[in-house]
């Protein structure tokens, strides 16, 4: 087999390993829809985190994307509330996203800022106008909003996804084809691998930079929108400490957090081994939400020893 | 004039003296100082009080980023500390009015702190023995340690009903706030192991330049699992202190981004984040920084929703400043204009 | 190669300032159609700069650059590549993390037609990237991933990455500098297949051999300014080596200095017995005697760095006992070398030798305070005293011993942590390739040193690609090949019987 499909396979594996316990240990456990509810339920996580694969594949990381998300939903929950039009409001705070993270990404590359320090400051101003905006929570009646929030499609077998799930699924999908078969995905692959070489090489390394922390604020205005969807209010205090999520998913999806090495499905994966965490001790019933975190911490702990012995048995094999 | 700008200290010291002066053109009595019930008062003293935690957990922060490391699970471990110590002495009024603790004072502290420790040794294992990325290293135990220290509350918040304790967070000596004492004194004996003992040049050896540290024969290895170790240990007392403060525990919530106002506070001050140049003296004024911020938010009425934004445009701002890039960015659109 | 070639590329008068310096003072340069042109100077003479101006990192201050008889003015080099100007730096290297396919075609992938979906075909990427290596003579996957070849393969799809655009101008700086000789031959063929389809190679190198090998003229550099253009077959090495250093070269006797030798029944000072390390060297017998410098010769990858870093510990042995003064010595780690007064000047001075924030007074101070521990710490005043001694003692030329040590050129980077391990007083040094990478005046003040210190009764364990300077240093050579001992030689060996030890026949 292709060794460097290797992580990506042991994401695959523990996944089904997880839902196989699952379906042994509890009943209704191996229905569609829990495997759906999932997606559904991690939908903005999932849009989060492809945005946040690419960063960190480029050797970055964005520590914005939590507050990113509080903010789209802060600005489109107040900008329905002034009686907006639902599709303006959603292509403004996508806009809004993508400028945020393209300025963060400048910031980086024109200045040679530590991109842990830069995207920092970027979470604290994205919360602060979340504050400025209000310090309450607005609800959505927006009709539109609302069907959205509502409308289920069914896929069969009596299951049935929300559109917050397929607007993830296509961004997996779009990442992925980003990732493989576009310059710009490449030459994020590049920087990761050695960013002076891929200078040298003469690929486009500025504008590859700033358009990764652009794609990754876009994700994160996408992903608050489909929490607005999901959630139908704006709260400055949504998807506090998404971002420490986001990096989790990556990396259990298999992605190297140095840099170069990792895939989109990864991802996805990470996602939902998240998801499957949170159903199983939900299915358990008498145990505490704090093991989510505490499995979460023990799977990191896990992939990144195995990523080093895998990195330590790739350079004795060369 | 030109030295004095170089100066490592110049930006941090001039951020917090313009900040102090605004706070004074708004406030005359912002910098005044009383002495009153037996101790200084005043909004000085009380920013200095309240910036303890942050100075304690800087600190030990410092020296991680010195030798190119990261250590993002400080807020846990400022939970887990917190929580043991409350545990250990829980404690309740007797009916004569006398509080008990559960176990001594001495054993509770001493738990707390060598449970503190004990983390930073596993961050230090983590990132010397296993080569991980300090980042990532220190993540695990960030995303799993509030959950260990809520595990262990059963999600509760535990009250502590023992007064001594409460001398850490909330008591004077010599009219000055003990938690200033405790920050200081750690500043104190940390100058005195860098000036004294070859550790300043070791630390700065091993951050400028790792593998060569090796190569002249330093134990780099050691040395930066004491400093993971140290560090821990420097957000265990800061977790004694602020759980003593609210004279409770909250797994939840104690130390909530407080790594992140660490990170900040030892960039602030003029540490390199890159490693191998530091300075404890501009980690104290950047967690200063910090707190009169908050302070003076709250000081001129200003509501403190304001505060984040205020908060990440200065960072923004020294950020800046501290780029050469950017420097020279301006430099050369001043030398534009005046051409 | 006639010298009637047509003219490909023409600098004149090249002219760059940096703060401070003067780096390039009015250098001409002429490559023609199907040459191989060495570019030769010591270290600061401009070459670097020069070939950043052609391939427009820098924009010359003045002066023009023609090709094929047009005036260009690369701003880029990207541009310079469009233009066909390319350039394999000293710091180009592959991505590891993507495949050789990929690295050859980054950045001019082949597109899928609109139809089929666009986006990058990869069939065709591995195909033509395939093409291109057989084209070269090179035979490798291209699907594989870069950085699990070895170095020369590496440098052969660097080579071929830059001339995929079809360059008329191929510049190579330093190419040879991580190859052992069997690679070097085969980026040699490379470079002789290149020339021989018309292509300009203007190649820059340290090794005076290499550029008779393959290069057809030369031009010459020296403090920014041009010396000269030759033909190679016209001027020999030492006509070479005094153009570039600008006096005639005074070759230094060994065995006039080296008087006191060691002598070969002095006990061994440091032994060690069946030293190995699993896919690095086989196990082998070694031992240094006081006063005496042995000389350790061998190819690139034949084990002798690797033996070097097992006798300080850098890397842990599988077998192997060690003794000091004959009683077997515990050696695990770095640092127990240096309590057992051994030193090591590692072969990457940027990468293990120095700090290059801290000054050169803290440099120096580095492995003595190592050795005496964190508690008992060495004022600053005795630092200032030893270094301001043995910056004295070894000519290290710097500004003060407050400089920041990266501010000092090579080979005073190279004396000071020479100093590092003087300082401790060692009764063995290792000195893996102290001369890689600095000039020639340097590199005879170098070995003069490390006789001075045998001279002394250390024993000194010398470590040098140039045989040349390893038989001119040694008491005692040792020849590795193939990770294990080929053999040792005499006092007084000539050049001729290394390299044949080398090659793997007897000596002669």
């Amino acid at each position: 087999m292709n060794r460097r499909l290797l992580p990506l396979s042991i994401t695959i594996l523990l996944f089904i390993g997880m839902a196989a316990f699952g379906a042994i240990r509890y009943d209704g456990f191996l229905s569609p829809q829990v495997f759906l509810n999932l997606l559904i339920d991690n939908a903005f996580l999932c849009v989060v985190a492809v945005g946040m694969t690419f960063v960190i594949l480029s050797g970055g990381i964005d520590l914005s994307v939590g507050a990113v998300i509080a903010l789209t939903t802060m600005i489109s929950a107040a900008l329905l509330d002034a009686g907006w039009n639902p599709c303006v409001t959603i292509a403004l705070v996508l806009v809004l996203g993508a400028a945020f993270g393209a300025l963060q990404g400048l910031l980086i590359q024109q200045f040679q800022l530590a991109p842990f320090i830069v995207t920092l400051a970027g979470m604290f101003l994205a919360r602060g106008c979340c504050y400025l905006i209000s310090t309450e929570s607005i609800p959505i009646n927006d009709a539109t909003y609302a069907a959205i929030a509502q409308a289920r499609i069914p896929v069969g077998f009596d299951s049935s996804l929300t559109i917050g799930a397929l607007i993830a699924l296509a961004v997996v999908l779009a990442g992925m084809r980003i990732a493989h078969a576009t310059e710009f995905g490449r030459t994020v692959y590049a920087i990761g691998g050695g960013e002076s070489s891929a200078r040298l090489m003469g690929l486009s390394v500025a504008s590859t930079k700033i358009g990764v922390y652009l794609l990754s604020g876009f994700c994160a205005a996408l992903g608050g929108v489909v929490m607005t969807f999901y959630m139908l209010s704006g709260y400055s205090l949504h998807a506090v400490g998404l971002e420490l999520d986001a990096i989790a998913a990556v990396v259990i999806g298999g992605t190297l957090l140095s840099g170069g090495v990792g895939y989109v499905a990864g991802t996805l994966f990470g996602v939902l081994i998240l998801g499957i965490i949170q159903t199983l001790i939900a299915f358990d019933g008498t145990l505490s939400s704090w093991w989510t975190k505490i499995v979460v911490g023990v799977l990191l702990l896990l992939f990144c020893l195995l990523q080093r012995l895998f990195e330590a048995r790739t350079r004795k094999a060369a | 004039m030109k030295r004095l700008t170089r100066h490592a200290l110049f930006w941090p010291a001039s951020t917090l003296v313009l900040l102090l002066v605004v706070c004074a053109a708004f406030n005359p009595s912002f910098l005044s100082i009383a002495w009153r019930d037996g101790h200084f008062y005043g909004n000085l003293v009380d920013i200095l009080n309240r910036a303890a935690p942050l100075m304690v957990v800087s600190l030990g922060m410092t020296l991680v980023i010195a030798v190119r490391g990261l250590d993002i699970s400080v807020g846990a471990v400022v939970a887990i500390a917190a929580t043991v110590a409350a545990l250990l002495i829980g404690g309740s009024f007797s009916a004569s009015g006398n509080a008990t603790a559960e176990h001594p004072l001495w054993l509770a502290l001493g738990t707390a702190l060598t449970v503190a420790a004990a983390c930073g040794l596993w961050n230090g294992l983590l990132v010397v023995k296993a080569g991980m990325q300090p980042i990532v290293a220190t993540l695990i135990l960030m995303v799993a340690g509030r959950g260990i220290a809520q595990l262990l509350t059963g999600g509760q918040i535990i009250t502590v009903y023992y007064p001594p304790f409460f001398t850490l967070g909330n008591g004077y000596w010599l009219g000055v706030p003990v938690a200033l004492w405790i920050a200081l004194a750690l500043w104190g004996v940390l100058h005195l192991a860098l000036a004294r003992t070859a550790l300043g040049l070791f630390i700065r050896a091993i951050g400028g330049n790792p593998e060569a540290a090796r190569v002249a024969g330093i134990r780099a290895a050691s040395i930066t699992l004491c400093v993971y170790t140290f560090c821990s240990l420097a957000a265990g007392v800061a977790g004694l202190i602020i759980s003593s403060n609210v004279k409770s525990a909250d797994a939840n919530n104690a130390g909530q981004l407080l790594e992140l106002d660490a990170i900040l506070a030892v960039t602030l001050g003029g540490t390199a984040l890159t490693g191998g140049k530091f300075t404890l003296a501009g980690t104290v004024i950047g967690a200063l920084i910090i707190q009169t911020l908050t302070s003076m938010i709250y000081s001129l009425g200003v509501p403190p929703e304001v505060n984040l934004v205020v908060k990440a445009a200065l960072v923004f701002a020294v950020m800046l400043l501290q780029s050469p890039d950017f420097r020279g960015l301006v430099l050369r659109v001043a030398r534009g204009k005046a051409a | 190669m006639s010298a009637d070639a047509p003219i490909v590329l023409e600098a004149r008068s090249i002219t760059r300032a940096f703060p401070g310096v003067q780096a390039l003072a009015g250098v001409d340069l002429t490559l023609r159609a199907g040459e191989v042109h060495a570019l030769m100077g010591q270290n600061g003479a401009g070459k670097s700069t020069l070939i950043k101006v052609l391939t427009g990192v820098h924009a010359p201050d003045g002066g023009t650059i023609k090709l094929l008889g047009q005036e260009i003015a690369p701003h880029s080099p990207v541009h310079a590549q469009e233009l066909g100007i390319s350039a394999v730096h000293q710091e180009s290297h592959l991505l590891p993390n993507l495949s050789v396919a990929e690295n050859i075609c980054a950045g001019r992938y082949p597109r899928r037609p609109w139809t089929r979906g666009g986006g990058i075909d990869w069939r065709e990427t591995n195909r033509q990237a395939s093409e291109l290596l057989a084209g070269l003579g090179i035979d490798l996957d291209v699907t594989q991933l870069a950085g699990g070849l070895p170095a020369a393969l590496q440098q052969l799809a660097t080579v071929a990455r830059a001339v995929a655009t079809d360059a008329r101008v191929l510049i190579l700086d330093e190419p040879t500098s991580s190859l052992d000789t069997d690679e070097v031959q085969a980026l040699f063929a490379l470079i002789r297949r290149l020339r021989d389809q018309g292509v300009a190679i203007l190649f820059v190198t340290h090794f005076l051999d290499q550029v008779y090998d393959i290069c057809d003229r030369m031009t010459v550099l020296r403090n920014g300014k041009f010396v000269g253009e030759y033909a190679c077959a016209r001027l020999d090495a030492r006509g070479l080596v005094s153009a570039m250093v600008g006096r005639e070269l005074v070759h230094a006797g060994k065995s006039a200095d080296h008087a006191v030798s060691g002598d070969a029944a002095a006990p061994a000072v440091l032994a060690a017995r069946n030293i190995s390390r699993r896919g690095q060297l086989k196990p082998l017998d070694i031992e240094l005697r006081a006063g005496e410098v042995l000389g350790l010769a061998g190819l690139l990858g034949s084990g002798r760095t690797e033996l070097a870093r097992l006798l300080f510990a850098l890397d842990e042995r599988d077998s192997g006992e060690i003794s000091m003064d004959g009683k077997a010595a515990k050696l695990e780690k770095p640092a127990d070398a240096l309590g057992l007064g051994i030193g090591f000047c590692p072969e990457d001075r940027k990468h293990s030798g120095i700090v290059a924030e801290l000054s050169v007074r803290e440099n120096i101070a580095l492995a003595l305070q190592a050795r005496m521990g964190l508690r008992k710490f060495l004022p600053p005043s005795e630092q200032r005293a030893l270094a301001e001694k043995l910056v004295a003692a070894l000519g290290i030329k710097t500004a003060s011993i407050e400089t920041p040590i990266g501010q000092l050129s090579g080979g005073n980077q190279q004396k000071a942590v020479i100093a590092r391990w003087l300082a401790t007083q060692p009764r063995v040094l290792i000195l893996d390739e102290p001369t890689r990478g600095i000039d020639i005046a340097a590199k005879q003040e170098l070995m003069n040193e490390v006789l001075e210190l045998a001279n002394g009764g250390t024993a000194v364990l010398f470590i040098s690609a140039e045989i040349e300077e390893v038989v001119r240093v040694s008491d005692r050579i040792m020849v590795l090949r193939d990770r294990s001992k080929a053999g040792e030689l005499p006092r007084g060996a000539q050049e001729d019987a290394v390299f044949s030890m080398i090659a793997g026949g007897t000596p002669a």
